[in-house]
């Protein structure tokens, strides 16, 4: 499996740069991230979306969609794109170190 | 006596119905069948009924005829499931006791779900082909299309048939040719996903089909409202799409006795172990077919696959054995792409569609992932194939109910 060294600590990352183990995350970890996708600086919006992925993906398992974004999360899906533009949740969960969601099928 | 209860006499409600009143002891175990609707539809077969190849008549019949001697069928609509009580309350009040249950209600489409959608628009030009309905409607309103910009739009993913959407749009692109309209007509895929499939192999064949059929793919476009007036889709980040003619599938979701039962997700489907097909709140709960939230195709082919594991889980549950997990996300879809021309596709949870030969290696006769007519009769065998041996439970020849690699090509 790749690593990649992101703010200074080594993190097992897949081909795609989504971080595997959700355990190896900082903060400044996410930082680090939302910097190299352009995203910055990073906000209160931003991070609650971040904190939302979290908490819910060490619920269920899974990162949650945009639908349970807006209804579990509070966020709704028109600031989810402002915040994150072209593929919110892709980007999100990226910084979040989570897994890229998985396409359903 | 124990009773054992099937909410839905849809594909997979009708297979297991089917299954079990073969394999449980009729000494110990009542079976009953709910479903409040009289009519059977057969609706991979919706999809040619826009273009005037199927009509009314070829996609339905009586539930009845499918539902076996020795099941109760009840004929009333379900208000909530009562896990704390092992009951299911009909929505004429009536309370149906049960030992073990089998959801499979399914899901639907929910236009209501997107602003715009319903409304001045609706069936005048925004049209769906996912109930017969709307597929009728459709087939009236393309007898006089005589060209413009004609999208096709896939509001928001699960849905039922994941190749339904680009089948659909693949064959327009037929029709289109065929009344000598096309140069007339502009045709587009709109998608909230970034390629236009999800599996991604699959998304490279079947793009490079549409870049040669001159169909436009439009991704990544989540769907804010329609605004119907000016006949225009708008994303959350601001982008439109005109049309003048819009086919949506709109938003799928389960039955919603199920979100009244406080069983299911954010779309009314109910967490389910992906291989064992056991609920996973409530032991005695089994779920099968578009009624779960596992991550395989919405199909009637998975719900098939299911019902094999789920008729061998079900007697291990009785007997008080450990259950097996046995379902591996098995699908097999045919792709209808226009022309009496057809894909293949074979595929699990862990293994893409794949290149080969199906179901016999080597020989076939159909071939997975590429164009052939044999595979377009395939298809269209397979109505027979759904009416007679696939509700009824009986096997089908040469299909197994675990994805096989044999007669796949694994080197690409």
């Amino acid at each position: 499996m790749p690593s990649a060294t992101i703010a200074g600590v080594t993190v097992d990352v897949n081909e795609e740069g989504y971080m595997t183990d959700p355990g190896q995350w900082t903060r400044a970890i996410g930082e680090a991230i939302a910097a190299e996708i352009g995203i910055a600086p990073m906000t209160e919006g931003h991070w609650r979306v971040v904190d939302f992925l979290r908490a819910d993906f060490a619920e269920k398992g899974q990162v949650p969609t945009i639908r349970r974004i807006k209804n579990a999360g509070g966020i709704p899906t028109k600031e989810l794109y402002a915040l994150f533009p072209d593929g919110p949740v892709k980007k999100a969960s990226k910084i979040a170190g989570l897994l890229k969601p998985a396409s359903c099928i | 006596m124990r009773q054992l209860v099937i909410l839905g006499a849809g594909t997979a409600g009708t297979m297991m119905a089917n299954l079990l009143v073969r394999k449980l002891d009729s000494k110990e175990w009542a079976l009953t069948i709910v479903d409040e609707h009289s009519t059977h539809y057969y609706q991979p077969g919706f999809l040619f009924i826009p273009f005037g190849s199927y009509d009314e008549g070829d996609v339905s019949k009586p539930k009845t005829d499918f539902i076996p001697k020795g099941v109760k069928h009840v004929s009333e609509g379900i208000d909530l499931i009562a896990p704390a009580d092992n009951e299911v309350i009909l929505k004429n009040g009536d309370k149906l006791a049960y030992d073990i249950l089998i959801v499979a209600t399914g899901s639907k489409t929910a236009p209501g779900e997107t602003e715009g959608m319903l409304g001045d628009g609706w069936r005048r030009d925004i049209f769906d082909f996912y109930t017969i309905e709307g597929a009728v409607a459709l087939r009236e309103r393309l007898k006089d299309w005589k060209g413009g910009k004609l999208v096709v739009h896939l509001n928001e993913m699960p849905i039922k048939c994941p190749v339904a959407p680009l089948e659909f749009t693949l064959l327009v692109e037929a029709f289109c040719t065929k009344k000598g309209v096309r140069d007339e007509t502009e045709i587009s895929y709109v998608s909230p996903l970034s390629e236009p499939f999800t599996k991604h192999n699959t998304a490279v064949v079947l793009g490079n089909m549409l870049d040669r059929k001159r169909i436009a793919f439009v991704p990544d476009f989540q769907c804010e409202s329609i605004d119907a007036e000016n006949k225009k889709l708008i994303s959350y980040d601001e982008r439109e799409v005109e049309y003048d003619l819009l086919v949506t599938i709109p938003t799928n979701m389960g039955d919603s006795c199920i979100e009244r039962s406080g069983l299911g997700d954010d779309l009314n489907f109910i967490p389910t172990d992906k291989h064992t097909l056991q609920s996973k709140a409530h032991d005695n709960i089994f779920v099968i077919g578009d009624a779960t939230d596992l991550p395989s195709s919405k199909a009637g082919s998975v719900a098939h696959f299911q019902a094999d594991v789920l008729t061998e889980n079900i007697q291990h549950f009785v007997a008080g054995e450990p259950l097996d997990p046995g379902f591996d996300g098995h699908a097999n879809c045919f792709i209808e792409s226009g022309h009496n021309k057809a894909f293949l596709i074979d595929f699990n949870y862990d293994v893409e569609p794949l290149e080969g030969a199906f179901p016999v290696p080597l020989l076939g006769p159909f071939k997975l992932l590429k164009e052939t007519w044999l595979n377009h009769l395939g298809k269209l065998a397979f109505r027979f194939i759904y009416w007679n041996l696939l509700l009824r439970g009986l096997p089908m020849p040469g299909i197994s109910t675990k994805m096989t690699m044999a007669g796949k090509k694994t080197a690409r």
